[in-house]
């Protein structure tokens, strides 16, 4: 037991990470539960296997989201104080799509995220880094007819963890997704393109499957980049394949 | 088909990006038919779980999947069948809500469906709540059929009485002994409902 309590080194998770990439990856791109670099698995994850059964008729809908749900405004996460945050600011667009490439329309996004150094405005967040007074880092937008999301944003900074000794977790923005079924739930994370630390970093290397680990990370796009105003990413987003027809909505 | 993009954990950090006010409130105090569900969420040693989400989706007593914005600004009025709770400091999660109904034809006795997210999950889990009285229904119902007693109990609210109403107990268990029975719903090619 006290052994299992000191912090592992880094060079110690990264072999455990380097063990588990060389089993074969899941076919589906998701992350085993139980993966033991990343520590907190390891009263977490289920042990049993999950039981498999048809999705009910409730699981095989979702959700809706509408005008009611979300203000234009907190697809801007720049714009919800009265100051501009710090950072370098950033327009984040995307498609939601399904299995079929169909796109999800008028479905509910949501991001969360840390500052641009690095620090989220949350009590348990230690890091001693600057708050700021006009960053929060949450957002939500709905899709559009095609399925397309836009956030504006300032870049996240990286920050650290204790997971091991000297962890730190490449910069991402957290997003939160539905689909038109209940099954389609995700909720993932989105990284930027060349980042130093995604070989060291369990919680992105918890995806085994390297074509998997690059459907996490953005793209950097001139053409949605502004002049004189922001840099543009843009990162599609594809939710378990399903086949149910999304309901129409008075009023989404 | 395309690849789909993988699952990351929802991390400890979530408290300002979805709770949201009234998350657990899916029917305003005072509702005839209201109920409660509440429960803890504890993990493989035993310990209350005080971050974890958990989300409910659910038809209404008519037997309807609904079909109706709102869940994020309830208007009191609407009933939108979702809702959305963080754990507190003890683990413990509480919602109002109505009871569900079968839709006509579902082959599935009456449920909640349930979604659990929490630092230390890499992927979301699936989950059901039933009801104990349902007992014709829940006896031809194809998930609990293939269960024994034991991990069948792990997915029946269990009645212990409500402030305002009828309330019922859920608790969830990670992991161990009295482990929740989580789901695995991705069939491929299933058929599609009309
Ligand atoms: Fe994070």
């Amino acid at each position: 037991m006290s052994a299992s309590q000191e912090p592992a080194t880094q060079r110690a998770v990264s072999a455990e990470i380097a063990e588990a990439a060389a089993a074969p990856p899941r076919p589906d791109g998701h992350p085993d539960r139980a993966y033991r670099p990343y520590r907190s698995t390891a009263l977490r994850a289920p042990q049993r296997p999950l039981v498999v059964t048809p999705p009910s008729l409730t699981e095989l809908a979702a959700p809706v989201f509408g005008a009611a749900d979300v203000a234009p405004i907190e697809a801007d996460l720049t714009r919800h104080h009265a100051g501009e945050p710090l950072g370098e600011r950033i327009i984040v667009t995307g498609r939601v799509l399904d299995g079929d490439g169909r796109p999800v329309r008028h479905q509910l996004v949501e991001v969360w995220q840390a500052n641009a150094s690095g620090r989220y405005r949350h009590d348990g967040d230690q890091h001693p880094a600057p708050l700021d007074p006009n960053f929060t880092g949450g957002g939500r937008a709905l899709t559009d007819d095609e399925g397309r999301y836009r956030f504006v944003t300032i870049k996240p900074g990286a920050y650290p963890w204790r997971n091991h000794t000297n962890a730190w977790r490449p910069a991402h923005i957290h997003f939160s997704l539905f689909g038109t079924a209940f099954t389609q739930r995700l909720v993932t994370q989105m990284y930027f393109p060349g980042d130093p630390l995604f070989g060291l970093d369990p919680i992105f290397q918890s995806v085994t499957d390297e074509k998997a680990q690059q459907r996490l990370i953005a793209a950097y796009d001139h053409d949605v980049t502004q002049p004189e105003w922001a840099l543009g990413y843009r990162w599609d987003i594809v939710l378990d394949g399903t086949h149910a027809t999304p309901p129409d909505v008075d009023g989404a | 088909m395309l690849d789909l993009t993988p699952s990351q954990t929802v991390g400890p950090f979530f408290a300002f990006g979805l709770p949201f006010d009234g998350g657990g409130d899916v029917v305003p105090m005072g509702t005839p038919g209201a109920i409660t569900l509440h429960g803890t969420v504890r993990d493989g040693a035993g310990a209350a779980v005080p971050d974890a989400l958990l989300e409910f989706w659910q038809t209404g007593p008519d037997g309807r999947v609904p079909v109706r914005p709102g869940a994020l600004h309830r208007d009191g009025r609407s009933f939108t069948g979702f809702a959305r709770v963080a754990t507190d400091r003890a683990g413990d999660y509480r919602l109002r809500t109505l009871r569900p109904a079968a839709p006509s034809g579902a082959r599935d006795a009456p449920h909640l469906a349930v979604t659990v997210f929490a630092r230390g999950l890499l992927h979301h889990l699936f989950t059901r709540v039933y009801f104990p009285n349902h007992v014709e229904a829940n006896a031809a119902d194809p998930l609990l059929a293939q269960l024994d007693e034991e991990r069948r109990a792990t997915l029946m609210a269990v009645p212990d009485g409500g402030v305002t109403g009828p309330g019922y107990r859920f608790d969830v268990r990670m992991q161990g002994a009295g482990e929740t029975v989580f789901l695995d719903l991705s069939v491929s090619g299933a058929p599609v409902p009309t």
